[in-house]
């Protein structure tokens, strides 16, 4: 018993130094992990920058299962680190749950909304990116197919596929889009084989241009693209530099700004945290297209003109693309 | 052998292996082996709150680890305890869902039935056609775990989804189904806090542990599953229906492997989300292997292996430069020594004693 009661104290001890040390902010990464090239990646590169440019360091970690989501996310609120970033739609429910028990850390959700008073959630109109790109991959495709491939069949993704199809469609009316999803588990976000599977399946019903939005499974997805001489395009993180030639270009959605402007406003000192929904859309550049020297001879200044004007269209409202998480349902596919 | 020889020393020998060859892993990466071990084991069973984590995992883990017990006896390999958990899950979700629940006096007989009916159903289809059609029920039980997971995508983003959210699962299940948590035992001085997710399912684990040595050891049923899982053509010769043998030992696997929503669902989530097994079928394979299909080895394994997952999780999160890669590697190690390798161990203890014994090899 003394030997429990010791460690009892030992486990007290760290828990109360932790907790007067100068708060760290942290971050947890969903499942696909850190280094999916796609989205908690670039969760990742806001972290890191943040940490050079300040300096400072920060706590993570990285969630192998379900379960650990609360866990993960309780022992990051107990460690005493400050704010604390959770990268991913699926601590919705637990983020809801877990939050009014911590008041005094602020929290941040990405991909979703929660509505309490210290936390702050960033949403992507990833329907609006994904349009432009859909645009650009109607330009640019000659058979008239295009593909999208998809990590599981979840609400986020159906935005994604919508808005896809939505561009597609402004330019090429007749165009065809298929669309498959890589899977119904969540190792869905992280198979590449299946993902390189399914593109290759795609290319041969004709499809020259594949987009993704599949986390991990997307290097698959973009390998096979370049493989089968199709083009592809990245999604999150800028992935033009993975093939370059073959890749279009990126949907890009700077979570790595959403998490650099989190951890610079929760660790600047003052105790204004800004909570509330924040939408990251075309005007706040949280979304968009890529253009760099892996892609600039894919694309051509036509088609740039082109997609330039809609994304000004849709700031002004003149185009409005549909939003699937709106009303659960896409008209259009 | 002696017999705790058999049951004690051979998983020990086992255990100490494996985390001799973690511990190489860990000293590989620059960290500190023996430091990395009582972060694990402090983190496991060294609080309240590491308790509360490791005894949560460790009911999910008797309920699938009975699971394949059972189906064991009769030499069914069923490894589909990850599809029945998952349906029963649905099952347990539909039930909490259905009614108002005025207390979990009343919702948690339903859910017991509902998350056992549902899993025994999901196991039916595949002992149905090993029964009747000689289909393999290792192929058919694995393939059944992508179907659960298929259905469960669509019902959770196309039917069950609450409407206005983002991520597919259900809306919380009401008040009166929520199972006592282990943070009422701090009225008796037990420091359980409730925020850990261990709660009253772990009391019907451990009395399904003895309703199944009841069945397998003192029961007509168990017999005659033991007997037929020892030599089919006797046991027909006996008077022993294969086809109702086959078909009840997976009913009651599957059933059992339906209950552990009763934990993870019911106990913890309290709504239905995507993938609310977390791999808990199939090591529930690992923690059957170990128990050597005894209910009572199955709890010990168990609780090994909850102190590997909340033992590994501390790790991960105290240890930044051991990765979850490593986490997986280390508890893939301890399945590895424990199930595969189990006769590199078991035979030269054989032969230890035996020599002993005969004074001679």
């Amino acid at each position: 018993m003394s030997s429990m009661q010791r460690l009892l104290g030992a486990a007290a001890v760290t828990a109360m130094s932790a907790a007067v040390a100068s708060a760290e902010p942290a971050i947890i990464f969903d499942l696909g992990g850190k280094f999916d090239k796609s989205f908690n990646e670039a969760a990742y590169t806001g972290a890191e920058r943040w940490a050079e440019e300040t300096g400072g360091s920060y706590r993570e970690i990285e969630l192998t299962s379900e379960a650990q989501r609360e866990q993960a996310l309780r022992r990051m609120a107990e460690s005493g680190a400050n704010p604390v970033v959770t990268a991913g739609f699926a601590y919705q429910s637990v983020m809801d749950q877990v939050s009014p028990e911590y008041p005094d850390t602020d929290f941040v959700v990405i991909d979703t909304v929660v509505d309490q008073p210290n936390v702050r959630s960033y949403i992507f109109s990833e329907h609006e990116g994904s349009y432009l790109v859909g645009m650009l991959a109607a330009m640019a495709s000659e058979s008239g197919t295009v593909g999208f491939v998809g990590g599981m069949d979840v609400p986020l993704i159906r935005k994604f596929a919508c808005g896809y199809v939505q561009g597609v469609k402004a330019v090429n009316p007749d165009a065809t889009v298929i669309q498959n999803m890589t899977g119904t588990t969540p190792a869905a976000w992280n198979d590449q084989t299946r993902g390189a599977e399914l593109t290759r399946s795609q290319a041969s019903q004709g499809a020259d241009v594949v987009f993704h939005a599949a986390g991990g499974t997307g290097i698959g997805v973009l390998q096979a693209a370049a493989d089968e001489g199709i083009l592809g395009i990245g999604v999150d993180s800028n992935q033009n530099y993975l093939h370059p030639g073959s890749v279009l270009t990126s949907m890009v959605k700077r979570v790595d700004n959403a998490v650099y402007d989190a951890f610079v406003d929760g660790t600047d000192g003052d105790d204004q945290f800004e909570t509330g929904l924040m939408v990251l859309g075309l005007e706040e550049e949280g979304v968009g297209y890529a253009v760099d020297e892996h892609n600039q001879d894919l694309i051509t200044d036509e088609m740039r003109a082109s997609v330039e004007q809609a994304r000004q269209q849709i700031i002004s409202g003149e185009i409005e693309v549909h939003d699937y998480s709106t009303d659960d349902n896409c008209s259009t596919s | 052998m002696p017999r705790w020889a058999d049951v004690a020393l051979v998983p020990l020998i086992n255990l100490v292996l494996a985390f001799l060859v973690s511990g190489l892993v860990v000293l590989y990466i620059g960290e500190n082996p023996i430091e990395a071990l009582v972060i694990m084991i402090r983190g496991a069973v060294g609080s309240a709150y590491g308790w509360g984590y490791t005894l949560f995992y460790a009911t999910n883990f008797i309920f699938t680890g009975l699971a394949v017990a059972v189906a064991f006896h009769a030499r069914l390999f069923n490894i589909g305890g990850e599809g029945q958990a998952a349906i029963g899950g649905l099952g347990v979700a539909l039930v909490c869902l259905a009614v108002p629940w005025p207390h979990w006096l009343l919702a948690l007989p339903a859910a017991i039935v509902g998350g056992a009916v549902f899993g025994a159903a999901w196991a039916a289809i595949p002992a149905y056609l090993q029964a009747r059609r000689g289909s393999h029920i290792v192929i058919t039980t694995i393939m059944f775990n992508f179907i659960a997971s298929a259905l469960l995508v669509y019902l959770l983003v196309d039917v069950l989804k609450a409407p206005g959210q983002m991520s597919p699962e259900t809306a919380r299940f009401p008040e009166g189904a929520t199972l006592p948590n282990a943070g009422v035992l701090a009225a008796i001085g037990l420091p359980f806090r409730p925020s850990t997710p261990l709660n009253l399912a772990f009391l019907l684990a451990i009395l399904c542990c003895w309703l199944v040595w009841l069945l397998i050891w003192r029961t007509r049923l168990g017999y005659q599953i033991r007997a037929f899982g020892h030599s089919e053509p006797a046991a027909v010769y006996a008077g022993i229906s294969p086809f109702r043998i086959t078909m009840l030992a997976m009913l009651i696997s599957g059933a059992l492997a339906g209950l552990m929503a009763i934990n993870s669902v019911m106990g913890e989530a309290e709504r239905l989300v995507l993938d609310s097994v977390q791999g808990a079928g199939f090591i529930g394979i690992a923690v059957a292997l170990m128990g050597r299909s005894h209910p009572l080895g199955v709890f010990l394994a168990a609780i090994l292996f909850g102190i590997l997952y909340q033992g590994g999780a501390e790790l991960e999160f105290e240890m930044p430069a051991v990765s979850r890669e490593m986490i997986v590697v280390i508890q893939a190690l301890v399945i590895l020594f424990t199930g595969a390798l189990d006769n590199m161990v078991r035979l030269p203890v054989e032969r230890f004693y035996l020599h002993r014994r005969t004074g001679h090899l």
